[in-house]
């Protein structure tokens, strides 16, 4: 007897242990799919898509306004972090070491950790306050602090892949440092950058506790930056905490919409770009 | 083409050449240095943002248990201990799931079709936008936890503490899943070929070799989980029941710091009121900043820099 059986019996179980608490997860995934995708398909239709939101009891409501206010809000953000982000990641690549470097890097990190309703309350007070008034450029604001961190890291990770050979065959042919940059580096980390910049574009579209108080959400259709606008996320929260039964219909059709817009970023995040990625 | 001449004849860069490559590394500097000017203005924005109710009130806000708007008292401990609560809940619910994961993915099944399909899934997971996550929790979890709670004799309020860090559980899983398969994977094989050249089982080879070697990254997971749940807003908003009292049990509804926030920033009209939620707003910038940098300084000690 030298208890040889019993830990064999325990390698076994623990095997089996690990493997149903890991495939737990995949109950909670599948139950909201499922639950999106049951309720939310009904609601989709083509005057879902492009009707405004209508008023209670009144049939017919749609999300466009919701749609369009994402898609500019988006743009906005993006505008706003991806040419400081790439440059920034640029600065991290090219002075490894050093402290401001070691400083930038710093700041990257708690500006990503940052909790998003924080930010919301930095847009408010530098644009809604002077501006007077909430507004699409605030919201664009705050999911632009969002997305910073994101773009800035994930260049740094993809120039960093890039080999030194690259850079120093160009320099040796005399083309001048910073053309060496923008024309010979850059373009063959485009891959690992765009990807980074569609990750973060998924993950700021879903956002909703930024815009709180600064997009703020309306009913109608506003283009205008200097109005308050809709969102999806936004219109799902107002509608889902409603009390009205249509609105939580038109609350799981958009969530289903986000959910497809998340997941399709996602996937062209990854599998997409990945084929532009140049290989060494 | 090159713009300006490359040399003036003399071997030199000419001075267009040297004015593009001035600018273009001042540019660099210029957008390093805003990056932390930028968060230096958050912080300085919040503490300037609080600075009424941090003169008015003073340290009292931090013990204040009443939060009563109309009657201009302030107190911050409500929303203190229902943030702490729902959290560590939520990490505690979390933590066999992650742990599992990172232990499956790491060492049972690293490479595969079944690896692709789980990384894929938790990748999913976390990728849901939190306003979905709350909307579900609302419509599903609520009704299942007040059926619970009947069948426990406890007011079936449905909403409250324990839903929440329900719903925060599943939200932080893939944060401390993803980063303690990495340092799994990263534990030296020699470590591992030792054990079971003795003798051990592979349990025992997780037990008392792999885990205590990756204790650190675990932990520094545990921790990024940590800051993830303190700032979750939206899902937390929508299944804690937004009662500004200090929560009897994990069954009654409570506020968390970011909860709060959403529900009454829009609507704070005089000035002391907005400074409060401000200062709350500024706590939970510190409260996360700290949790995140001692996470990623544990992460730093433990991988390996290429």
């Amino acid at each position: 007897m030298d208890g040889t059986l019993l830990r064999i019996v325990k390698d076994r179980m623990f095997r089996a242990g690990v493997t149903v608490l890991s495939f737990c997860m995949l109950l909670p995934l599948l139950l909201i799919l499922a639950y999106i995708t049951r309720n939310g398909i009904s609601a989709i239709n083509w005057e879902f898509l492009v009707n405004l939101p209508a008023p209670v009891g009144e049939s017919g409501g749609g999300i466009s306004n919701a749609l369009v206010g994402t898609v500019i809000l988006v743009a906005l953000a993006s505008v706003l972090a991806v040419p400081v982000g790439i440059a920034t990641g640029i600065f991290l690549s090219e002075y490894r070491k050093g402290r401001l470097a070691y400083a930038v890097r710093l700041c990257t990190e708690v500006l990503q950790g940052i909790p998003s309703i924080v930010i919301g309350i930095i847009a408010y007070a530098w644009v809604v306050i002077p501006m007077g008034k909430f507004s699409a450029l605030s919201g664009g604001v705050a999911l632009g602090i969002m997305m910073l961190p994101v773009v800035i890291r994930s260049t740094e990770e993809t120039l960093k892949l890039i080999p030194e050979s690259l850079r120093e065959a160009s320099l040796a042919l005399g083309v001048p440092y910073y053309k060496t940059i923008l024309r010979v580096i850059l373009p063959a980390a485009l891959g690992g950058i765009t990807t980074g910049i569609l990750i973060s574009i998924a993950r700021i579209a879903g956002e909703t506790a930024p815009l709180l108080f600064t997009a703020f959400g309306s009913p109608f259709m506003e283009t205008s930056i200097l109005k308050p606008l809709n969102s999806l996320p936004l219109l799902i929260f107002n509608y889902a905490t409603s009390p009205y039964q249509d609105w939580h219909t038109l609350a799981w059709g958009a969530s289903f919409v986000l959910i497809l817009m998340v997941l399709t970023l996602n996937f062209i995040a990854k599998v997409v770009t990945g084929r532009w990625k140049v290989k060494f | 083409m090159t713009f300006g001449r490359k040399t003036d004849g003399s071997g030199r860069p000419g001075a267009a050449l040297v004015a593009a490559e001035t600018a273009f590394t001042r540019i660099l500097f210029i957008v390093a240095i805003f990056v932390v000017l930028l968060l230096a203005a958050v912080f300085i924005t919040l503490l300037i943002g609080s600075r009424e109710s941090l003169s008015g009130i003073g340290l009292g806000f931090l013990y204040g248990r009443t939060w009563d708007p109309v009657s201009s008292e302030f107190g911050a401990l409500p929303f203190l201990v229902g943030t702490i609560l729902t959290s560590f809940l939520a990490l505690a619910i979390s933590l066999p799931f992650s742990v599992a994961i990172a232990v499956f993915l790491g060492e049972y099944f690293r490479e595969g079709w079944v690896s692709a399909f789980l990384r894929s899934a938790i990748d999913l997971l976390a990728g849901i936008p939190s306003v979905i996550y709350g909307f579900w929790g609302l419509f599903v979890l609520v009704p299942l936890v007040r059926s619970f709670q009947m069948q426990i004799g406890v007011p079936p309020f449905g909403v409250g503490v324990f839903t929440s860090s329900l719903v925060l559980a599943i939200m932080i899983v893939p944060y401390s899943a993803a980063l303690g398969r990495e340092v799994i994977q990263l534990v030296p094989s020699d470590l591992k070929e030792a054990a079971l050249s003795m003798g051990a089982t592979r349990a025992e080879v997780i037990w008392k070799v792999i885990l205590p070697y990756a204790r650190s990254g675990i932990f520094a997971g545990v921790l990024l989980s940590l800051g993830r749940a303190l700032g979750e807003t939206m899902a937390v908003t929508m299944v804690i029941g937004n009662s500004n009292y200090i929560p009897k049990g994990i069954f009654s509804p409570a506020n968390t710091m970011a909860s709060l926030i959403a529900n009454e920033f829009a609507e704070a009209t005089e000035p002391i009121y907005v400074s409060s939620l401000v200062e709350i707003g500024l706590l939970l910038f510190v409260v996360t900043t700290v949790v995140n940098i001692i996470g990623r300084h544990v992460i730093k000690k433990t991988t390996v820099e290429v």
